[in-house]
């Protein structure tokens, strides 16, 4: 039987707030445990919860990036359940008004084809603390710096049928929430994680099959991992004539499998009612319009903009737009170099390679973008050539040149790796190659004259030598065949 | 002196007649002498009192004036202290010193005035007799073998018994009015909204409120006027300037239109509440006042609605109570499960529990609609009810509390003593604020004439149960403390 795979996903993206969403303590990762947790993050006695306007002002950003619609009021509700981890006895999300509703999502498939993904709603919740296993022998620690965290859980439809458009929805949204620079979009310190509801059913069916949820999964790749190994296990199981059960399961990248965490029997009965600490947030069109009339970019648009304005291709314009650090570094490049498929050429070849091999991101790029613009520059002006300019970007790249925008053309001075253009001067060097290589030269001239383009490259190789590299081998080709086939 | 008004102690320490020491030594000295019986403080705190006295007595000698400074009062523990026990009548938080001050705490010390102790309560609020607190039941000082109502027993108890002049109180479904009913003080339950909560421990906090009780209606104004007002910290307080409520005290009520809800006066009424209640509607006629029935028709849904309402947020607000950060731990808990079910079985009293439970079920999955939901329409229409009313008249009024305080013990049956709160309950329902005034005796035991205006209408209550103070003298009459007490 041929099976289809049906996925949805819900993401929590952590904003980037500077405080926590019902509280002024500090959001920054990595503090000793529990100094930024206030009264409020554990919960004491008393305390009362306030909104912090800027994740709201995010939540919004976010819906306008998605096209979504943006209801008037939405409203905090309480997930009630038990867990060390959360201070108050439950967390405070929104189950039945969210801040965002139904708004979609484009997404960029490795065949470059497009598909569109909806999103049911996105709402805003508060992160829980972290239990700390490892450090006490017969004990849990508890660290509520994390406690009250923003996160707004972004809810697709289950609109994804492979584990790979399950990735590009994934890279699609921390796309959106970084050219929005709404989250730091870290995965591996926990700003985004994403719930993968996973099902499977013959093909053609309409009905869906009995779902499971794997949770708390932390990277594209074990995304798709997990996909993968939760499709095959649920159709196994249904050819072998067994039934899916509806669960929750847990990803375990060390064992590249999923494992079954609790039944639906065994699921809390959280309890939602509407939070009464809180008032309804009521947003006014004129807020709203105003967080619009100021959204930067966004991926699709630059994507399109690439294409249609640029002349890139479409894989290229995708790469480029892929985040928004990405495309600000392409851009820059192209406006100083004024030349958009060699910044294209250079930031997704030597560029990207460069950084891979080295493990940095592109905001981390010891080249700068106006360094590889001023690079491009003098290849498009002729002062070097292709073979030169790989070699001041090396040289760039260990920050030779004096790490100013000109760099490149400090580099190509003292490197002596100015192109020859001058024609008697590369005359002179084929002369002088010719004559010592008489039997090169012999061996040439007694060639059938279809095989002789081959035999040139000799002498290029003999003639770029010569120059350090530094001729300009187009001009070397056209002289050498003139003067060869002189001799003929 | 213990039997002064604030109004009253504030002129004769203003006069130098005695410092604010003099007068905190004077009731730290009743306080020790009678509150072995009455039961009316789970904390004294006599140093911080007396070094607050002095500094206000410094103050004053600076030529700072204020109409607080100096003046003593208790505050219900319910609201975090700094460094002081905040029990909250609970086991739970025996051991709980709170970090922090809760904003109304704040702002009575802003205002110059010190705090004797913090006073006896219902566990969490909840109760309507103070027999409910881990410390202990209170005695009404007018009649020890009566209760002194719920769930601010310990402070009207204080207030009556004048071992301080004025102290606050909180009010979910009653809990100032009829305390202050059953010990004949003036008890004001401000408009939701009007007071900050923050630091006030969470019952159920659509509900809860914060008011004075005092010995007359001026005294209520001024601590009104101190502790209201906008509090970035509390999202439900409501932004809205705070005016003089003294200033309007005086202004005649002739024309004023009383509403007599007659969903107030039907069965269950004591007939000697009855009689007090309407006598005391006589003198407002002869004040100039003209009165009229009027119905509130939604009233018997009230008590049911708010057995709904206030348990489901109840469960929530006490589920931080974990045995995990702070509050009572059974020791050694074999594992999480155990540590939560110990801590909380052992921390928490009888009715506590019970209303976690109701409140954990009507939450619950399938009986939220038919619960939950139905409690709030109910809500709306109550609310209505009071907004319709008072299209046609300014004030109701009618009785605090069905019945004088009764005996201790008398209520074993919960839905009997939830009963009790029937006159009081919807008021937190509507939001509305709401003032209970003494309005004479029954059967030696005081009883309260309950005022209830529209929201934002405090200026107004007090104005009108001024001037029934100052035609009137049941709120000067005070208990007689027998030797047994001392």
């Amino acid at each position: 039987m041929q099976w289809e795979t049906v996925i949805g996903l819900e993401v929590h993206v952590q904003l980037a707030t500077r405080s926590k969403i019902f509280s002024g303590a500090s959001t920054a990762f990595g503090a000793e445990p529990n100094t930024q947790a206030c009264a409020v993050d554990l919960g004491l006695p008393g305390v009362l919860p306030v909104l912090n306007e800027q994740a709201v002002a995010m939540a919004v950003q976010f819906g306008l990036g998605i096209h979504a619609e943006i209801p008037e009021v939405s409203v905090f509700d309480r997930k009630n359940y038990f867990y060390p981890d959360l201070p108050k006895g439950y967390q405070t999300s929104q189950m039945y008004e969210p801040i965002v509703g139904p708004g979609e999502v484009e997404i960029l498939l490795d065949d470059g084809e497009r598909k569109t993904v909806r999103v049911h709603h996105a709402h805003l919740e508060e992160d829980a603390g972290k239990s700390l296993h490892e450090d006490f022998h017969g004990m849990t620690g508890i660290d509520l710096n994390r406690a009250g965290t923003p996160l707004l859980e972004i809810v697709s439809e289950p609109d994804m049928r492979s584990a790979k458009e399950a990735a590009a929805y994934l890279k699609a949204i921390h796309s959106i929430v970084t050219y929005l620079g709404i989250s730091d979009g870290n995965m591996a310190e926990g700003s985004m994680r994403c719930d993968v509801n996973v099902s499977v059913r013959p093909k053609g069916q309409e009905a869906f099959g009995t779902r499971a949820e794997i949770k708390n999964v932390n990277s594209f790749r074990f995304v798709e991992r997990a996909i993968e190994f939760e499709v095959e296990r649920q159709v196994e199981l249904l050819e072998d004539g067994g039934k899916v059960v509806q669960e929750t399961r847990l990803f375990d990248p060390e064992a590249d499998e999923t494992r079954s965490m609790r039944t639906k029997e065994e699921a809390n009965d959280y309890r939602y009612f509407p939070c009464p600490d809180l008032l309804p947030v009521v947003l006014d069109q004129a807020y709203v319009d105003h967080l619009r009339g100021n959204l930067p970019e966004l991926p699709a648009a630059k994507r399109e903009r690439f294409q249609n304005e640029l002349g890139l291709s479409a894989y290229d314009a995708g790469v480029l737009s892929a985040s928004r650090a990405m495309a600000e570094y392409f851009e820059r490049v192209h406006e100083v170099c004024g030349d958009a498929k060699q910044a294209a050429n250079w930031v997704q070849g030597e560029l990207s390679g460069a950084l891979n091999r080295e493990g940095l991101a592109i905001a981390d790029s010891p080249v700068s973008a106006d360094q590889l613009g001023g690079l491009i520059v003098r290849v498009i002006d002729d002062t070097i050539n292709g073979k030169a300019a790989k070699q001041v970007f090396q040289a760039l790249w260990h920050g030779e040149g004096g790490g100013e925008n000109n760099s490149a053309d400090a580099i190509i001075e003292a490197k002596g790796l100015k192109q020859v253009t001058d024609t008697g001067a590369i005359e002179a060097m084929i002369d002088q190659v010719i004559a010592d290589s008489p039997a090169q030269v012999a061996q040439y001239r007694d060639a059938e004259p279809d095989k002789r383009g081959k035999m040139i490259g000799y002498f290029v190789g003999q003639v770029m030598k010569a120059s350090r590299g530094t001729a300009n081998p187009q001009q070397v080709n056209k002289l050498l065949k003139e003067k060869l086939d002189a001799l003929c | 002196m213990h039997d002064q008004t604030l109004t009253g102690l504030a002129a004769a320490l203003a006069a130098g007649e005695f410092s604010s020491r003099e007068l905190t030594e004077h009731l730290l000295a009743r306080i020790e002498r009678h509150d072995g019986v009455l039961n009316s403080f789970i904390t004294v705190t006599g140093e911080q009192a007396l070094a607050a006295a002095d500094a206000a007595d410094a103050a004053r000698a600076r030529g700072e004036a204020g109409p607080l400074i100096g003046l003593p009062l208790a505050l219900k523990d319910i609201f975090c202290t700094r460094g002081v026990k905040t029990s909250c009548g609970s086991k739970m938080l025996d051991t709980f010193t709170a970090p922090y001050d809760a904003t109304v705490v704040e702002k009575l010390a802003a205002a110059g005035t010190l705090s004797l102790g913090k006073t006896n309560m219902d566990e969490f609020a909840m109760g309507s007799s103070n027999e409910n607190s881990h410390y202990g039941p209170v005695k009404n000082p007018w009649d020890l073998g009566a209760v002194p109502g719920g769930s601010s027993g310990g402070s009207a108890a204080a207030v009556a018994a004048g071992l301080v002049p004025a102290a606050l109180g909180t009010d979910t479904g009653g809990s100032i009015r009829q305390p202050a009913a059953f010990c004949g003080i003036t008890g004001l339950k401000p408009t939701y909204g009007r007071v900050s909560r923050y630091g006030m421990v969470a019952y159920a906090s659509s509900l809860d409120q914060a008011g004075p009780m005092a010995r007359s209606a001026s005294d209520c104004a001024h601590l009104l006027g101190a502790i209201a007002g906008h509090d970035l910290r509390d999202s439900t307080s409501v932004a809205r300037g705070v005016p003089d409520y003294t200033e309007g005290l005086e202004a005649p009520l002739s024309g004023l239109k009383i509403g007599l809800p007659k969903e107030y006066f039907g069965d269950g009424l004591s007939a000697e509440v009855e009689s007090a209640v309407r006598e005391a509607i006589k003198v407002y006629e002869s004040l100039g006042a003209t009165v009229r029935e009027v119905s509130l028709p939604h009233t018997h849904y009230a008590i049911p609605a708010y057995y709904v309402i206030a348990p489901a947020e109840a469960s929530s607000n006490l589920s931080r109570y974990d045995g995990v950060r702070f509050g009572h731990r059974c020791e050694n808990p074999t594992d999480l499960i155990d540590l939560y079910k110990r801590s909380r079985a052992e921390g928490f009293g009888e009715e506590v529990k019970r209303r976690i439970l109701i409140g954990t079920h009507t939450l619950s999955e399938g009986f939220f609609d038919a619960y939950y939901k139905q409690a709030q329409k109910v809500r709306r229409l109550i609310r209505q009810d009071f907004l319709d009313a008072f299209e046609a008249v300014d004030v109701l009024m009618g009785p605090a509390s069905p019945t004088p305080a009764f005996d201790l013990g008398a209520n074993k049956d919960p839905v009997s003593m939830y009963l009790q709160d029937i006159y009081t309950i919807a008021v937190n329902l509507a939001g509305i604020p709401g003032i209970s005034v003494p309005a004479g005796f029954a059967g030696g035991r005081p009883v309260g004439l309950q005022i209830l205006g529209t929201h934002f209408a405090e200026a107004q209550l007090l104005n009108v149960a001024h001037q029934f103070q100052q035609a009137t003298d049941w709120h000067l009459r005070r208990p007689d403390l027998a030797e047994e007490t001392a």
